[in-house]
């Protein structure tokens, strides 16, 4: 089921209410393709979470339409919409055990619709095997990891087949290594099942790693659309290219003038294709080699080993951030009591950015 | 180690010997009397000791009629009290304009003294040769006939003792349990609204093991209060309960102690025991239940 959004929008009135109204969405269009994996991202109040309300329908756009393939659901209330959704806290009711949990959905059908009961304790199974939680059945919550809450919170979401599932945080309340494991479980379920699954989160990480398409946004805003490399190797402004990989991107001041880029008073690349202006220079963490002769001089401030990678910590005065970061490969020998570095730079791992704006500059590496 | 253990009981020291003095001993003291026969606490003497005074308190008309009168009262307020209050707390929390004013509203006769509200209760259901009280009016109004609630018949009197009691104990409920209710994750409600679960089940299978720790507080809370009920029935009929028909087992063991047929401690102390040994037994059940029914 492919999911439309058109021009959603949701205010919400300020508290005290003299302020103007607080836009959580703004004008928010996207088709989302049937059977894909989406990552709706942002850092958090950006709007994700409400936009995720308002495809489940317990938000009310103010303005704009949901259409489910070429129905539009946006009167709809939620439980006709066909919608699962995780929770972030899971909201697995604590006094009923894992399989009541999974039950409950198809309990509530009514009319044409209802099951008997074996056929509810069938797909109640089915559900949890596909989740592989189904030695679990008499667990009550309290007495699982959050892991494998997660996992019932999961298949409670996809016992009905919703038509549409969505994610809520859905990795927030786990350790890193569950993080890493339920996130590919994630993925294999999706893929399983071929359900529209949008999941939320503040994590880039996780959403580059899984997601077919994400969705950056900002105070209610979305700022870029597209696969995750593509994002990631083409950000539209410095908010994306700030918001995703980590380490995060190294901001600096510079400015181009005669088709040479400066960073501070290094002249580190040629460049065609830009006007003369200050421009904020956006250089990736893999985009430093380190070279004798390197035309951007960083001050050395610590190396640390990470075993594949190197990752060189040093300063430059016209880097925004105390630190520049970067990472490259190990079989590169840096000494460590220099007080310099000096850089050559990838032209491809490096952003322009106008100083006003924030927006992309297009450019050329001679 | 033994340093330490000689350390915590002196910090113990305090509390123990207040809850020796003051708990311990008068209740080992009442266990005694009850079994001395005739005791007198003016001359510290008795004939005899024995089963005697359970055997005259459990025959003694007044007491049966006490015994009678509190489990009803027990019976009847308990179950609806809680049940209006929970009506009342989910009104309360469904409502937003004018919340605040109805919780207080609600509340005010918490902080209203009983003996005062009595007197109110008294004035709404008299009957006198003279005038009749605000709901004897309303009866005559519908066509009935004037009933005198405080001094009439049995089954009126003790609808207004369940009536009263009722008004009284909610408040303390209702606010237990809108606090309850309140604090009932949002999650779980949208939840159940996704899966498209009916007002109903959401209030049977989400909401009421959601707050069942609570409703079983104030069930048990009530039981033991209902029991020990005294108070509100003297605000209404005046202190001679017996004559009025209207004791209850606190009353009767007053009334042994300082009533005008008082100075019987042993038989109060026994009146006192059963009425223990029956809350004891009721809330063994109600603790024996709650282990199938209430969610932690």
């Amino acid at each position: 089921m492919k999911v439309v959004l058109q021009n959603l929008t949701k205010k919400f009135p300020n508290r005290n209410k003299k302020g103007d109204d607080v836009i959580a969405v703004n004008d928010f269009t996207f088709e989302i393709p049937d059977g894909k994996l989406i990552g709706l991202l942002g850092p958090s109040g950006c709007g994700k979470s409400t936009t995720l309300n308002l495809i489940c329908g317990l938000e009310k756009p103010t303005s704009g339409r949901i259409f489910f393939g070429e129905d539009d659901v946006t009167n709809l209330p939620p439980e006709n919409r066909g919608v699962g959704l995780v929770f972030q806290n899971y909201a697995l009711y604590p006094h009923l055990t894992v399989r009541q949990n999974i039950l409950f959905p198809l309990q509530n059908l009514k009319g044409a619709a209802k099951l008997s009961k074996a056929e509810m304790l069938r797909k109640a199974d089915e559900a949890a095997k596909l989740v592989q939680i189904d030695g679990l059945m008499d667990r009550k919550p309290s007495e699982m990891s959050g892991g494998q809450q997660q996992r019932v919170a999961i298949a409670r979401a996809l016992v009905k087949m919703p038509k549409v599932l969505l994610l809520d945080e859905p990795l927030s309340n786990l350790d890193a290594r569950l993080r890493l494991q339920t996130r590919e479980e994630i993925r294999r379920i999706q893929r399983d099942t071929g359900i529209t699954t949008i999941f939320v989160t503040h994590d880039q990480e996780e959403a580059m790693s899984i997601s077919d398409m994400i969705v950056v946004m900002k105070d209610g805003i979305v700022q870029q659309i597209g696969k995750p490399q593509d994002v990631y190797d083409n950000p539209i402004n410095l908010f994306v290219a700030k918001f995703l990989g980590t380490p995060p991107i190294n901001v600096f001041e510079g400015r181009v003038s005669g088709g040479r880029l400066y960073v501070g008073d290094d002249e580190v690349l040629r460049v065609s294709g830009a006007e003369d202006q200050p421009v904020y220079v956006g250089i990736r963490p893999e985009g430093f080699i380190p070279q004798e002769a390197g035309p951007l001089c960083c001050l050395l401030s610590g190396v640390e080993v990470m075993g594949r990678d190197t990752s060189v910590v040093s300063s430059h005065p016209a880097a925004v951030s105390v630190n520049v970061r970067s990472i490259i490969a190990a079989d590169y020998p840096i000494n460590r009591e220099a007080e310099t570095v000096r850089f050559a730079l990838k032209p491809y791992k490096v952003y322009l950015f106008r100083k006003d704006t924030e927006e992309r500059i297009p450019f050329e590496a001679v | 180690m033994e340093n330490k253990n000689w350390k915590a009981w002196l910090y113990l020291l305090p509390a123990i010997a207040f809850l020796g003095v003051f708990m311990v001993y008068p209740l080992v003291d009442v266990l005694v009397y009850s079994f001395e026969e005739g005791y007198n606490s003016a001359s510290q003497t008795f004939f005899g000791t024995g089963l005697y005074n359970y055997s005259y308190v459990l025959h003694d008309p007044y007491f049966l009629q006490a015994v009678k009168n509190t489990f009803i009262l027990v019976i009847i307020t308990v179950p609806v009290s809680t049940g209006i209050a929970l009506l009342i707390s989910l009104g309360l929390n469904s409502i937003k304009g004018l919340r605040d004013l109805y919780q207080t509203v609600f509340f005010l006769p918490y902080v209203t003294n009983t003996l005062a509200v009595g007197l109110v209760f008294m004035i709404l259901f008299k009957k006198t040769p003279y005038s009749d009280g605000l709901v004897n009016l309303l009866i005559n109004w519908f066509g009935g006939e004037s009933v005198d609630f405080i001094d009439g018949p049995y089954w009126a009197k003790m609808f207004v003792m369940c009536f009263y009691t009722v008004w009284v104990v909610m408040p303390f409920k209702i606010l237990i349990l809108t606090s309850a209710l309140a604090s009932v994750n949002q999650d779980y409600y949208n939840a159940a609204k996704i899966d498209g679960t009916s007002r109903w089940r959401t209030f049977t299978r989400i909401t009421l093991p959601m707050i069942s720790p609570m409703i079983f507080y104030l069930i048990i809370t009530g039981f033991i209060g209902a029991f020990k009920a005294y108070s509100d029935e003297v605000a209404l009929f005046g202190t001679d309960l017996n004559a009025a028909g209207m004791n209850t087992i606190v009353g009767y063991v007053y009334d042994m102690l300082y009533g005008d047929s008082g100075g019987y401690p042993s038989y109060a102390s026994a009146a006192a025991l059963i009425l223990f040994a029956i809350v004891f037994t009721i809330t063994v059940i109600n603790l024996l239940i709650s282990r199938k029914n209430v969610h932690y």
